[in-house]
């Protein structure tokens, strides 16, 4: 990795704000915008808007492993997959309530990165992101022909919880509430995976990116650090899996297929990888491109040519995505 | 519970014939690895691509082998383009980035072909139509004749990598990169080649797969995945332990489908990839370095 030349020593900027003043305006000013968005846009885009945030997440929870492990992952449909068939599992079984679909969910997500941890991450670069893939595929097939539990092909439909705090409040999702709880969900996720690659866990895990034999010379179990870092991927990556199972209804076998996982690292590569946000940005990006991109040009359009051809020329000439030239300072 | 003696021998035919047509394209894959260090994503939808090729040439001459000629040249020009424009410029990067690049030309790909083709499934009719008995069943000699092509492209393509100039060429650049381009190998020039070489040969078994399937968009992602798992058991880079995979693989997903729906019996690929990386993680078919 280059080392950028240190911009400004001191940690005041330009206009006399400390680095971190900077960054928590700039956050709350985005969250001000996602907060009130719902008011200004039209019902399409307004669903448009929460299911980018639950992409971003997804995006998100795989950025750990792309960008701060250095582990590329094609297999995140499983870990979502899970997340979703087990929020629907608990929404079917018993009577539908978020947190005990939420429970369910994660588990299920934890399982499966358990399972994938353990085995993949025995391998580096890109055995592992074979593994991964083919881990997913495994899911997939699971999912797709156990028809008597997980619905085969058709999938599970069920109903909605409500928003509930025990004792408190219940009330049902309308399209407002459900977006800010989303945008609750992910803007609290960002801050703690923040706070985590902050921590001298996370620390660990950059040092493994950058060199792996160093960073077991000095005794860090990698092994370790790698198969919790595949499991917090695969819990955050669940947990959007989950919001997504609440959102729209039903969970399906698409959704574990591989090309949830292509979008997943698409979304990365484009944003940004290692700047957490940058995939959100990336999710955002893209999903737009491809709704614009299929409103001029019908529903025909092969979208994913123009679209294909733009992430490799991202590859080529900006390896470090939209957002790479903020890399370094976000994550100060 | 008993086993059925005559499904086993058909069942170990049809194991050898597609183990024939993945070793083709495993070793394709397992070639440009080997030799550039690129993951090439796009292999199955070069396989597509190559089937689909097939399926125009056929139309416009009818004719089955010149279709599989034609189908393997073009393709592997498509694939030499894809080298110079797009992997040229990664070399000396992470190989990571080769994964990604060619994960973008195989959305590019398989959505020209559904763009261009359309979703329903085209047909290639077989060159030949000869049987012979086999228990019950009217076994189709088509099908053993694509087992000894593969087995021939494969054959053919090791002499050539063992005796020709460019295959001195390519082992060498193999070997030591650096030293190569000193003694005057174009080694920019040899990586294309070799790109080019596992692009035609995933054509060229496309073409030869299509009579048994028909041809579909999405029919890369499988084999591709198959041939992944195929050189993962075999050894990356391992050409010996490619084929050998791939026979053995086939065979068991056959024996599998005896008994449980083709659906479900690609698991139990999966399972060897399991038990290969818990046990030999850099193959079944490599010494276990110490």
């Amino acid at each position: 990795m280059t080392t950028a030349p240190l911009e400004k020593t001191s940690s005041v900027g330009r206009f006399g704000l400390s680095h971190s003043a900077i960054f928590w305006i700039g956050f709350c000013v985005i969250i001000a915008i996602l907060v009130v968005a719902p008011y200004v846009l039209p019902p399409f885009w307004r669903r448009f808007l929460t299911e980018i945030l639950i992409w971003g997440l997804l995006a998100m929870s795989s950025d750990i492993l792309i960008g701060y492990t250095g582990m590329v992952s094609f297999g995140h449909s499983a870990f979502f997959g899970l997340g979703m068939y087990g929020a629907a599992g608990a929404l079917l079984l018993f009577t539908p309530n978020l947190w005990l679909a939420l429970v369910f969910g994660l588990s299920g997500a934890a399982a499966a990165a358990l399972f994938v941890a353990f085995f993949s991450t025995r391998l580096r670069d890109i055995y592992f992101a074979i593994t991964t893939l083919i881990f997913s595929q495994i899911f997939y097939v699971i999912i797709f022909t156990w028809t008597e539990v997980t619905g085969g092909e058709n999938g599970l439909i069920f109903t909605r919880p409500h928003f509930t705090v025990p004792f408190l409040y219940d009330a049902k999702f309308n399209a407002y509430t459900l977006h800010w709880f989303v945008l609750a969900v992910v803007a609290g996720s960002y801050l703690a995976l923040r706070r985590i690659m902050r921590s001298p866990f996370g620390m660990v895990l950059q040092s493994i990116r950058e060199n792996e034999a160093r960073t077991r010379a000095i005794g860090y179990p990698v092994e370790r650090y790698k198969m919790v870092s595949v499991m917090l991927s695969g819990l955050f990556a669940g947990l959007a899996g989950v919001l997504y199972a609440v959102q729209n209804r039903f969970a399906a076998p698409d959704f574990v297929f591989f090309i949830t996982s292509g979008d997943t690292v698409i979304f990365n590569v484009v944003g940004g990888i290692g700047t957490l946000v940058g995939p959100i940005v990336g999710a955002g990006f893209f999903q737009l491109a491809r709704e614009l991109l299929s409103r001029v040009f019908g529903d025909q359009f092969p979208y994913l040519i123009p679209l294909g051809m733009v992430f490799i020329a991202i590859i080529i000439f900006l390896p470090q995505g939209l957002l790479g030239f903020a890399r370094r300072w976000l994550n100060r | 519970m008993e086993i059925p003696w005559d499904l086993v021998v058909i069942q170990t035919v049809n194991g050898i014939v597609t183990g024939m047509i993945l070793a083709l394209v495993a070793s394709g894959l397992t070639l440009i690895f080997g030799i550039m260090d690129v993951v090439n994503f796009a292999h199955g939808e070069l396989f597509m691509l190559g089937a689909y090729v097939g399926v125009v040439v056929i139309g416009a001459t009818g004719n089955f082998w010149a279709a599989l000629i034609l189908s393997a040249m073009i393709v592997a020009l498509i694939g030499a383009g894809m080298q110079i424009v797009t992997l040229r410029p990664l070399i000396g990067r992470d190989p990571l980035n080769t994964i990604l690049v060619t994960f973008g030309f195989s959305l590019i790909l398989q959505n020209y072909a559904l763009w261009q083709f359309g979703p329903v499934a085209r047909r290639i009719p077989e060159p030949m139509s000869g049987y012979f008995n086999l228990f019950y069943l009217q076994y189709p000699w088509y099908r053993i004749v694509i087992a000894v092509l593969s087995a021939a492209i494969i054959g053919g393509f090791y002499v050539f990598l063992k005796y020709s100039k460019f295959g001195v060429w390519i082992r060498a650049t193999t070997q030591d990169r650096v030293m190569a381009q000193a003694m005057g190998i174009p080694v920019p020039w040899v990586l294309t080649g070799v790109f080019a070489l596992g692009a035609s040969m995933a054509a060229a078994s496309g073409v030869l797969f299509a009579p048994l399937v028909g041809v579909t968009h999405t029919m890369g992602l499988d084999w591709v995945l198959k041939a992944f798992i195929v050189v993962v058991v075999g050894g990356m880079g391992n050409l010996g332990g490619a084929i050998g995979a791939a026979i053995f693989v086939s065979l068991l997903e056959a024996y599998a489908s005896i008994w449980v729906s083709p659906a479900q019996a690609v698991i139990v690929s999966f399972i060897v990839l399991i038990l290969t990386l818990l046990f030999r993680p850099t193959g079944l078919f490599v010494p276990t370095p110490k």
